[in-house]
């Protein structure tokens, strides 16, 4: 199988809106007053953090129990290099703590030199001084013997309700062999299909194996530059993350010689005469990229439209 | 097939909103879930299993949301899964929940499908720009609109009949109270003055992008209530996005889910009293009335008034997912819906008499298809 | 109702390895359902249903397993499942969709890749959204607070973890399918530094592209699954007692119990993790663990569960009288899968 060399960086990120309904809310409420509540359920248990329910039972929560600030550390791990996004920038550790009056232990950081770290050992909340109603308004756990520092006082808004919650994952994507083979052909201006040894049918994109088969596919078929829009819409909705500008075409051209269409963009015309059966070539960019987009689009050309008897098994 | 039977004896589902701000997660969840519950007299501890599904966790950033959603749903102790077929997913996650009844394996299951999509954009999620992939990404619409136009040049439809489709099903949804849109100015003439989005497809013709829930609890023996909707058939099949002269305005995938729903069932399509197909956008009804093999043409049925509520074969009577679209539920409404009718229970939006219903998803480009048939007679 | 008996038919899995860039999803799945049919002496129209396993964060992008239909050869249209779970949650919904006595063979497959990105970074986005994802807990860190419960709770000694990491390897090594780890004797990994105290780096899991396939058949031999079952235990890690893992035991239970049991594959991708399995599900010293080297030399995403599964049912058609196949998912030992087989 062919080396891949081609490979990109991909970033998936959102800041995603979270509402945290009438419990949760109660909760960060509270922390953001510089106070901890748990949950009582019907059994008596209470559960900091707070939950909607009892997760032994489904059963409905009874009401709030103040908890805290102190507790008691039941177990810890110490992490020497933090990643961003970790509460805690300096070296730290992660604690599971049985808050006073709470029968469950909370995860959270805990700021506390590594020799002083034990199992057992209590420890209290620290605030952050800027809070806004999120889980790090509880910015991290230290030794209670330590001197807290003092809270400063944030606005007494109305309650919680949301809180935004980013997620960033990066990837490190390869191309995988048959799509590079079939890019490293984009870079030659060249439009490289690949036959299913099977029904000796020929895909564009070409696939490493065939759909209605289910074999490998191998044989690279070059293909013309030519093709048939067989049907199309046009993209009138501008949307976050969009690439083109709208109004632009998005079509199914059917490569002369290929059996399945290709998506692509039909441009150097009004919207308003693609149609279907219009004859289209390649126009391709200056500045080769190993990407279809480097077909900037497919444009008319002056041969008489394709009949419909003659696309439509590929519509 | 030769196994146990399943009812459906409890149904929930939440208020469909753009944005449910005032619920997290598990509180959307719980909401349906309770409802389902108190429908079937049944608490939580009575649930032997539970089956969640909902569309790409991508919507709301939460991976794997069953670990998460374990104690909300009662279900610490016992069998949890989470179902993900795309578009498709409600119906099949409710499938996969029934079929825990029908081996045997399990009395009682809950499922709940869902979706909070308000926690970010689904356009954002579908039209993410992954590397060497092509570059045409326009969510859903931009997918679907170059069909819809092969439906519309294939059956010479005219126009109208998308715009009538939508008029039909949000006239019903003012008779749903959970549904999503209440317009009660809705008409052609509103629909036709909305902006093109993908053209053929206006905005008037899509679906909403809802928050919600859908639950349901299945039985093996109905007896917890007087009213159980049996399920005499589910069906669910796939095929590849695109291959070599796929029909994609009538996939084989859809008629042969329908085929064997029908077959397994042991009735004709003329059988069914009422259905709630999956029309995220207003061409898919025709479309798919065609591929159901519900009409020899769709567009002349919709034209007619054959799909209204009080028509020969009501189609949506819930206002279907035109007006309520939390896509993961989605699916398992129109399930849920279907059940409701044989129920009784479909208040406002009841179809007298209906004795055999059907429900109906599909998902990604037209390539998974759920379908089950649900009476009122035990088989 | 009597349930079916069903058998594992046919397995095959791809080398898991550090990287398989060259393949695309369908590629994947196209090569190891080929190879499990093959193994199962079945056609691709023998199949009467399809159950996969994946996860979307995980290969960077929504309906990533729609994809993997193009590896199937799906025409005339087939029917079909997905769940967003690893590989073992598909093998037990076909297993469930094999009882209703219309199909009588199933292919189950799954396949993820660490190459791609961090899975430990995804994995801290499946904790709970509220209280814990905004904390950006990593595994490795959830991990070594468990084991110091375990550890100061005399429940095991640091000398034991580095015990079942050179055992890990040793067995690993021996593995075709597991890429190779370094030697060494326990003495030696305790002398290492720790990622995360008190855990060290031979603790840890090796993250690993792969994709696995089983073929399950009702009737014509091969291992016959006595039970399959899985229990979903509490979310919060800070509360449930993280030495045990109830939810393994009671799966075990319902899965028909370890009576007969020489062989257990084990989804432990912690040393602390075979630990606590072991203890939880009752199994003795004459039970072989991972014989595969388990999931420390090799820890695929969404794969590693039925891996796990198809090794077990590999040990039963090489001599076993009957195998556990141990698949988990989430933080911790949350939610457990057991595969119970025998020998017919």
């Amino acid at each position: 199988m062919t080396t891949v060399e081609l490979v990109s960086p991909f970033v998936l990120e959102y800041a995603y809106k979270r509402s945290t309904g009438p419990v949760i809310g109660r909760f960060l409420t509270a922390l953001r007053a510089g106070r901890i509540e748990g949950v009582r359920t019907a059994t008596g248990r209470v559960l900091c953090p707070p939950v909607e329910y009892d997760p032994e039972t489904g059963e409905d929560i009874v009401d709030f129990v103040e908890v805290g600030p102190e507790g008691t550390v039941t177990t810890w791990t110490w992490v020497a290099e933090p990643e961003p996004g970790q509460p805690l920038s300096e070296p730290f550790a992660y604690a599971l703590v049985k808050l006073d009056g709470a029968d469950t232990a909370m995860l959270h950081a805990l700021k506390c030199g590594k020799d002083a770290l034990v199992t057992g050992m209590r420890v209290r909340a620290v605030f952050a001084a800027e809070r806004s109603g999120m889980i790090t308004d509880l910015a991290y756990f230290q030794p209670a013997d330590l001197p807290a520092p003092e809270l400063v006082p944030v606005p007494a808004e109305h309650p919680v309700t949301r809180f935004k919650a980013p997620v960033h994952a990066e990837y490190t994507v390869a191309a995988g062999a048959t799509t590079a083979e079939f890019l490293r052909g984009i870079l030659r201006k060249e439009l490289n299909g690949r036959r299913c040894p099977s029904c000796d049918k020929i895909y564009i994109p070409p696939r490493g194996s065939c759909p209605l088969c289910g074999v490998r596919t191998s044989e690279v078929v070059p293909l013309a530059q030519k093709g048939t829009v067989t049907t199309f819409s046009i993209i009138r909705i501008p949307f976050e993350g969009q690439v083109l500008e709208p109004p632009y075409a998005a079509a199914h051209v059917l490569l002369d010689g290929a059996d399945v269409p290709l998506l692509h963009i039909v441009g150097d015309c009004d919207v308003d005469d693609v149609r279907m059966g219009m004859r289209v070539e390649a126009v391709w960019v200056e500045d080769l990229q190993p990407t279809l987009a480097s077909v900037r689009y497919f444009r008319p050309i002056d041969e008489p439209d394709a009949t419909y008897e003659s696309f439509k098994e590929h519509v | 097939m030769s196994h146990e039977r399943c009812a459906v004896i409890g149904i929930g589902q939440t208020k469909y909103s753009a944005k449910r701000g005032d619920v997290s997660m598990p509180g959307l969840l719980r909401e349906a879930a309770q409802k389902a519950l108190a429908d079937a007299g049944l608490g939580w501890k009575d649930i032997d299993a539970v089956v969640i599904g909902k569309a790409p966790d991508m919507f709301e950033g939460v991976v794997q949301p069953e670990l998460f959603l374990a104690g909300a749903l009662g279900a610490v102790g016992k069998p949890m899964m989470r179902v993900h077929t795309a578009g498709s997913v409600g119906g099949s996650t409710a499938i996969v929940a029934s079929h825990l009844v029908s081996s045997g394996v399990h009395k009682r299951v809950l499922t709940v499908a869902y979706e909070k999509q308000s926690e970010s954009n689904a356009m954002w999620a579908l039209s993410q720009r992954f590397p060497f992939q092509p570059p045409v990404a326009a969510g859903a619409g931009g997918y679907f609109a170059p069909i819809i136009r092969a439906y519309m040049r294939r059956t010479d439809a005219p126009d109208h009949i998308g715009m009538k489709v939508v008029v039909k099903d949000r006239t019903n949804a003012l008779k749903n109270p959970l549904a999503h849109i209440h317009d009660p100015e809705i008409s052609i003439e509103k629909v036709r003055a909305t902006p093109m989005l993908w053209d053929p497809i206006r905005y008037g013709e899509t679906c909403p992008s809802s928050d919600g829930a859908c639950a349901m609890i299945f039985s093996s023996d109905g007896s917890e209530v007087a009213n159980p909707a049996w399920v005499l058939s589910t069906a669910m099949r796939s095929e590849p996005m695109l291959f070599p002269g796929r029909d994609e305005v009538s996939p084989r995938a859809g008629r042969d889910c329908a085929t064997s729903a029908y077959k397994d069932a042991g009735i004709t399509p003329a059988d069914i009293d009422c259905a709630e197909i999956y029309v995220p956008f207003s061409w898919y009804e025709p479309m798919w009335l065609e591929n159901l093999h519900l009409f020899e043409n769709g567009w002349r049925a919709v034209d007619e008034g054959k799909t209204e509520l009080d028509g020969e074969l009501p189609i949506n009577m819930s206002g279907g997912v035109l007006s309520s679209n939390p896509i993961g539920a989605s699916g398992m409404i129109r399930f849920a819906e279907a059940a409701r009718q044989v129920r009784g229970t479909a208040e406002a939006h009841q179809v007298d008499g209906a004795k055999i219903a059907m429900g109906h998803a599909y998902g990604g480009g037209s390539q998974f298809f759920s379908m089950w048939i649900v009476g009122k007679e035990r088989p | 109702m009597a349930l079916r008996d069903v058998h594992i038919a046919g397995f095959a899995q791809l080398p898991n390895s550090h990287d398989l860039d060259d393949y695309d999803e369908a590629e994947m799945v196209q090569e190891i359902t080929e190879r499990a049919l093959a193994d199962a002496g079945l056609r691709r129209e023998d199949v009467g249903f399809t159950c996969s396993g994946s996860n979307d964060y995980v290969m960077g992008r929504p309906f990533s397993f729609t994809m993997a239909i193009d590896g199937l050869g799906a025409w005339p249209p087939i029917r079909e499942s997905h769940v967003e779970m690893d590989g073992a949650w598909a093998m037990y919904e076909a297993y469930v969709r094999l009882q209703h006595g219309d199909v009588d063979v199933a292919l189950v497959y799954c396949f993820g890749k660490s190459s791609l990105g961090s899975v430990d970074k995804v994995h801290t986005y499946e904790l709970d959204p509220y209280s814990l994802a905004p904390l950006q807990v990593d595994p490795h860190s959830l991990a070594a607070m468990q084991a110091r419960m375990l550890l100061e709770q005399g429940l095991i000694t640091e000398a034991e973890l580095a015990h079942i990491a050179c055992r890990a390897r040793r067995d690993g090594n021996k593995n075709p399918n597991a890429p190779h780890s370094d030697e060494a004797d326990a003495d030696a990994l305790l002398a290492q530094p720790y990622v995360r105290e008190p855990l060290r780096a031979h603790d840890l899991p090796t993250r690993t592209d792969g994709a696995a396939c089983i073929v399950l058949r009702v009737g014509g031999g091969g291992p016959r699954i006595r039970g399959i079952a899985h229990i979903m235990d509490q979310h919060q890690p800070g509360s449930r007692d993280l030495t045990d893992a109830v939810s393994a035991r009671q799966a075990l239970e319902a899965a028909g119990g370890a009576d007969g049991v020489t062989v257990a594959e084990l989804h432990a991708p912690y040393t602390t993790q075979v630990a606590v399995l072991k203890r939880a599900m009752g199994l003795d010293d004459e039970v072989a663990i991972n014989p595969s080297g388990g999931a420390i030399p090799a820890c695929t995403p969404m794969v590693a569960g039925l891996v796990r599964i198809g090794e077990a049912a590999m040990a039963v058609r090489h001599g076993a009288p009957a195998a556990i196949g141990h698949a988990t998912s989430g933080s911790l030992l949350q939610h457990n899968l057991v595969c119970v087989l025998e020998a017919e």
